[in-house]
């Protein structure tokens, strides 16, 4: 891609992350116009570039945001919550976004959040990001010092406060409804929907929740137009998206490129290739832990976007992409993410709660050699009996994961069955 | 907590109030999480029941409520941990680069399991599930600070610059 049209230039963290450098890359570039251009036409800008939620479930942008009431009822305020809790195994975008490139962020928070009408924003880092934790106040406390945030913002007569909220450690509060019970002090329970957010959200109020990808993208959109945005990648998969290449390919590294981008030139341009070389390739779970596996022979015409990776029968999810070579027993990787979905499992919905634990317990057996010839089955049944019955999407998450290795490497847990234990001996 | 001690002291309670004016005054519960952690800090990096009891009085929630919150979000402690925590991180995509290894030389060269601490009161050592660094596996987290693309050498030589008598 064009290094015109990167939207993170700063990615890597080569420059400071601070407002006087952040400058020099374009942000806070005359913000007050962009703000005094007012809910409707941000909310159609982004509404037109065909941006979609950067945070796994690929929702359009607009469209969410247009689900908010129009104006703020007497005593009912908007909020904006950026959701920074970032936990999906296999993602470690945001991070950087946090650590390197905050002002996009900050100013995306304050745009994004005059298109929904609101005046305060939550920005919910996940607890372990203490370093990024600090980065991003410093740079709220350098736009509140400039007078970017806080009273007539930007000189924009628009009111507005960022706070940051930290979390304490728990994937489940990456969920939308499960942060929004955890920033009211509670357990992150993810709560039934309807009512969605944005009719009773924050403390019953108006609320919107988005991926912090999502809004530092914001800036660039509204600068550079809808029709930028959306000429990168193809129709309903537009723009640019951050990359997380990690497990066996010789550079691991977060990068951005065009939507669509296949597979093979994302590994091999960014990341140094597979391990031992594209042949030497196994599996690759796309798009973060909750994405279904995909043996080497679906890879090699990849599409990385939201249609090419449904088409191939996973998801674009986060875009966490985990390489796994030859070397890897993909029994005992599926198993270590079976291993986290029932430690993360926030134990609400029973399916879940109890299900995760079951997959975990019959995953082990299996990397052990140990499972019983009737595993197998019992694996299915109760992957698809949490698939669907829970009521936020984790249930389905920690069965995708199971389901994708019974579809592709079916024949590796028949070898790990006990007594027909081929796998060692080999 | 001893009888009559202040929760926050000092210049702990100035930062209690700064955590307490992000929220509207209306919903100080919103604060819970935040000022768990700043009791947690001050009181050797766990919580005990007396603490976690005395940030639900000052924020006027049921002691109940806020002891699930202790035992639901796994960077609370509800039991001690040493000076410093070790946290090894085992999903997948730190597990594929040595996640292992690292944890077998930290386990060696502590002389302890996961989920014990030191006779010394030095060092806890836990495995954890992803810290969102997957791009610089294996990661292991010590206290507030993420080691990254660490090896079973390098976990060793900070351990072994760590031991000893505390500093400060």
């Amino acid at each position: 891609m064009r290094d015109a049209d990167r939207v993170f230039s700063n990615l890597d963290g080569t420059a400071a992350a601070g407002l006087a450098a952040a400058r020099q890359r374009g942000d806070w570039d005359d913000t007050r116009a962009l703000v005094r251009r007012g809910r409707e036409a941000i909310q159609g800008t982004i509404r037109d570039s065909g941006l979609r939620g950067r945070g796994g479930a690929g929702f359009s942008t607009g469209l969410k945001w247009s689900f908010m009431p129009k104006e703020p009822a007497p005593g009912r305020p908007h909020y904006l919550i950026v959701n920074a809790d970032e936990s999906e195994p296999g993602t470690c975008k945001d991070r950087e976004i946090l650590r390197h490139e905050p002002h996009k962020l900050i100013e995306g928070t304050l745009l994004a959040g005059v298109g929904i009408s609101a005046h305060t924003a939550y920005i919910y880092v996940r607890g372990e990001f203490e370093a990024e934790r600090r980065c991003l106040e410093a740079a709220i406390a350098e736009c509140y010092a400039a007078g970017l945030l806080g009273r007539d913002a930007c000189g924009s007569g628009h009111d507005f406060d960022i706070h940051v909220h930290r979390g304490a450690g728990a994937y489940i509060c990456g969920e939308e409804t499960g942060l929004i019970e955890s920033l009211e002090g509670k357990k992150g329970f993810p709560r039934l929907k309807p009512p969605f957010p944005a009719s009773a959200g924050l403390w019953g109020y108006p609320t919107t929740v988005n991926n912090v990808e999502t809004i530092a993208a914001v800036p660039a959109i509204l600068r550079r137009g809808a029709p930028w945005f959306g000429g990168i990648g193809r129709p309903q998969n537009t723009g640019t998206k951050l990359f997380c290449l990690s497990g066996h390919v010789e550079r691991p590294c977060t990068v951005e490129a065009e939507m669509g981008i296949p597979l093979r030139e994302l590994i091999e341009q960014y990341g140094g290739g597979v391990r031992g070389g594209w042949d030497n390739l196994l599996a690759v779970i796309p798009g973060g832990s909750s994405t279904k596996v995909l043996p080497a022979t679906a890879c090699d015409n990849l599409q990385m976007d939201f249609d090419g990776l449904r088409e191939a029968g996973s998801a674009l999810g986060t875009a966490g992409v985990i390489v796994m070579d030859r070397t890897t027993d993909i029994v005992a990787a599926i198993a270590r993410l079976s291993h986290f979905y029932w430690h993360e499992s926030c134990g609400q919905c029973t399916p879940c709660r109890e299900g995760t634990g079951w997959v975990s317990r019959i995953m082990d057996r299996f990397v052990a050699g140990e499972a019983a010839p009737s595993d197998l089955d019992t694996l299915e049944s109760v992957c698809a009996q949490i698939e669907g019955h829970t009521i936020c999407a984790l249930g389905d998450a920690a069965a995708w994961p199971v389901q994708g290795l019974l579809t592709h490497f079916r024949d590796e847990l028949e070898q790990r069955v006990a007594g027909s234990y081929r796998f060692l001996a080999a | 907590m001893t009888e009559g001690a202040e929760l926050f002291p000092g210049p702990d309670r100035d930062e209690a109030e700064r955590i307490l004016g992000r929220y509207p005054p209306e919903h100080r519960q919103s604060a819970v999480l935040p000022l768990l952690d700043l009791a947690q800090r001050r009181h050797g990096g766990w919580l005990p029941a007396a603490v976690v009891d005395a940030v639900g009085d000052y924020l006027g929630m049921p002691s109940m409520r806020v002891r699930e919150l202790v035992t639901f979000y796994s960077m609370f402690h509800d039991r001690p941990v040493g000076r410093y925590l070790v946290q090894v991180c085992r999903t997948t995509p730190c597990w594929l680069r040595g996640s292992d290894e690292v944890l077998a030389a930290a386990r060696q060269e502590l002389g302890i399991a996961p989920g014990e601490t030191t006779p010394d009161g030095d060092f806890t050592l836990i495995e954890v599930e992803c810290l969102g660094a997957c791009a610089d596996a294996p990661v292991v987290q010590i206290n507030d600070d993420f080691h990254e693309r660490l090896d079973g050498g390098q976990i060793r030589a900070w351990i072994h610059a760590h031991r000893g008598p505390k500093e400060g």
